[in-house]
């Protein structure tokens, strides 16, 4: 690996823009990934995540604009010309050759010095050691999936993009393999740029996460801003759930904004009020959300909603969810821990719904209140 | 058998039933087993025997087996310069078939977009008219005051009366010319089934898109260049209508030797020795063919 400064081998995309003869793919899009950070570019089928992948890696050439890795312009460089290395969704390794000769391909190509304690050391990092001389039909989804990582991996590349790489592993293998891509990459402390459409495994993996829709970057931000405070309409229902009520402005007094949100007054913080409307959506997390018996008194001063009634009750185990339909023919979303001290509520039952202020964000009211929910 | 119980006649039925199954395989067999027999094994019996004639036979004397095995010897010193002469023409019409048709074959697959099957169905449309008639129609085209050759004398490529009608460049070309869908056919259909993204990531990993082609794409492709190779070398190294057709006496290959010995000079003996001789030697190349490009370790 080169002895290059850090901040000299980060990767830079602006004002990138890929047109295909129909539509417009990615839209002017700015990205900044610091080296050896864990990017990752979260979004829906077609929303231009996986075609910002292939420009990165050169396999796809911008319409406009220019990618850099550090000081070099790759936008026009060859995919073979160009310190990135990719994981491939379908692994794409080489039918005709061994796992070692898979992970040597490219050190090959660069006439690289001691290919086999190279080779060697990858297999030990990916826990393979002993596979190596088996043909690539011979493996598991699971050690197909780590060869293809090491055989990017081993190039040293400035950047390694990983395209859906655990999309076509079963449930739990992919959980471990969150973990275990996780580990290699602070250890090797190269930058991972993971392309996926599952929120889950973004938040669990990445340092910084870019929600994308229709080609542009909605919001970028680790992962717990991004939960906690959305931008917009589509972040907040693509990650995890959110309740969006309709509200209007009543006014802005120095940390809040009061909203009157069917009749009932609730306040949001300035800070995460993302609009300067006179109407907007209130959000508020489902767990944030707490139910209580009709009069209780709850911990949660400012934002009391009365005259809910239960609709849906469904008991989960570590939570309890509810539907609950509020006077103006709303259902909202409560997600409560079952800690045991709390009464869970039956179907039909009158209750409060109240929560604490600063959890409650604002969004601006001409975004689609159903933007990014998933049908499946 | 009264003492059969209910479970156990089950089973007997069902092995009865699988006893039936058993033999479906061989009356499918059947057709494809009596027509081989009829049209291959019989007629290699009676060449088998022809080569063994007596020399001396003749139509009027009759044809003895009297086990001359020197009829091999004599088909080879008297015919041994149309023998090698055929294996040099076919192998070199494979070569040139090979380099024009994977050329073909890769366009096909991989550049043709929506014409691709207009483009297979162009490439086997000469079947359509007689192997006879087309290659009379190249007689015309190489024919010595035709537009191919007076162009070509204008160009000075070929000399004043320089000609391509009866020289052993109208043979190759004539023999490239019709054993071409041969190659491409398969070529197309190994090349067909590779997966774009493996040449993708090959690029990802420094490979320029030449080294890409020989470290993957041809690789993979080698199971259809063997079946190319051997569907064009094979019937090549043993057809006379292009070396009648287009070439000179001069030009002669071993299949227009058998086929005079058999019907014009009526030399059973030598014909039949010939024509054994030819087909060891297509398959002892191509076993050791087989054995060297080794298709086994490919998917």
């Amino acid at each position: 690996m080169s002895q290059a400064s850090e901040g000299s081998r980060s990767l830079h995309l602006s004002q990138v823009t890929k047109e295909f003869a129909s539509f417009t793919a990615v839209d002017s899009l700015d990205l900044d990934v610091a080296h050896g950070s864990f990017f990752a570019l979260l979004g829906p089928s077609g929303c231009g995540k996986t075609t910002t992948l292939r420009m990165v890696a050169g396999l796809e050439t911008p319409t406009s604009g220019s990618i850099r890795i550090g000081d070099t312009d790759i936008t026009y460089a060859k995919p073979y010309q160009r310190p990135v290395n990719t994981v491939f969704q379908s692994y794409a390794l080489f039918p005709h050759l061994d796992v070692h000769e898979n992970i040597a391909f490219g050190l090959r190509r660069r006439r690289s010095a001691e290919v086999d304690r190279q080779v060697k050391d990858m297999l030990d990092l990916v826990e393979l050691d002993g596979q190596a001389r088996k043909k690539p039909h011979q493996l598991s989804g699971g050690q197909q999936q780590r060869v293809a990582l090491a055989r990017a991996l081993v190039n040293g590349p400035d950047v390694l993009l990983l395209d859906e790489p655990l999309g076509a592993l079963d449930l739990k293998l992919r959980r471990a393999m969150q973990i275990e891509l996780k580990r290699i990459q602070t250890e090797v402390g190269l930058t991972f740029v993971h392309v996926t459409h599952d929120q889950e495994e973004a938040m669990t993996m990445a340092d910084t996460v870019a929600v994308m829709n229709a080609g542009v970057i909605e919001q970028m931000g680790a992962p717990a801003e991004l939960y906690e405070n959305p931008r917009t309409t589509f972040v907040a229902n693509f990650l995890g759930q959110s309740n969006l009520i309709a509200g209007k402005v009543l006014g802005r007094d120095g940390d809040f904004v009061k909203v009157d949100m069917h009749g009932i007054a609730v306040s949001v913080p300035a800070q995460r009020a993302h609009t300067d409307g006179t109407e907007g959506w209130v959000g508020i997390r489902p767990e944030k959300v707490l139910i209580a018996e009709v009069g209780e008194d709850i911990d949660a001063p400012g934002n009391h909603l009365e005259g809910g009634i239960v609709t849906d009750v469904s008991f989960v185990g570590v939570s309890t969810q509810y539907l609950v339909r509020m006077p103006w023919g709303q259902e909202l979303q409560v997600f409560e821990q079952n800690t045991g001290r709390r009464k869970i509520f039956a179907h039909g039952e009158k209750v409060d719904l109240s929560w604490r202020p600063e959890y409650a964000f604002l969004l601006d009211s001409s975004q689609d209140v159903n933007a990014g929910i998933e049908d499946d | 058998m009264a003492a059969l119980t209910a479970p156990a006649r089950a089973a007997e039925d069902s092995a009865k039933r699988v006893g039936g199954s058993r033999w479906t395989g061989y009356w499918l067999l059947a057709p494809g087993a009596i027509w081989l027999g009829l049209f291959f094994v019989v007629p290699f019996y009676s060449l088998v025997s022809a080569s063994l004639f007596d020399p001396n036979g003749s139509v009027l004397t009759g044809y003895k087996v009297n086990y001359h095995v020197g009829n091999f010897a004599t088909a080879v010193k008297d015919y041994h310069p149309e023998l090698l002469r055929s294996l040099w023409y076919a192998g070199l019409a494979t070569l040139i078939c090979l380099v024009i048709g994977y050329v073909l074959a890769y366009a096909i697959a991989f550049k043709a977009g929506r014409w691709r099957n207009l483009l297979l169905v162009l490439v086997i449309a000469p079947f359509f008219t007689s192997f006879l008639l087309r290659t009379l129609s190249w007689k015309l085209i190489l024919a010595d005051h035709g537009f191919v050759v007076s162009t070509l004398q204008h160009l000075h490529v070929l000399g004043h009366d320089g000609r391509l009608l009866n020289t052993w460049l109208a043979v190759v070309a004539g023999i490239v010319y019709n054993f071409l869908p041969f190659m491409v056919l398969p070529l197309y259909a190994s090349l067909e089934k590779i997966d774009g993204r493996l040449v993708e990531a090959a690029g990802d990993l420094y490979a320029s898109p030449f080294t890409a082609f020989f470290k993957v794409t041809w690789p993979l492709s080698l199971p259809g260049v063997v079946a190319g190779t051997l569907l064009t070398f094979i019937p090549a190294a043993g057809d006379y209508i292009n070396a009648q057709l287009l070439g000179s006496p001069g030009e002669r290959m071993v299949g227009n030797v058998i086929q005079s010995l058999f019907t014009s000079s009526q030399d059973y003996a030598t014909a039949g020795a010939l024509s054994l001789i030819l087909m060891i030697i297509i398959i002892g190349m191509v076993l050791v063919y087989i054995r060297k490009v080794g298709t086994e370790d490919l998917v």
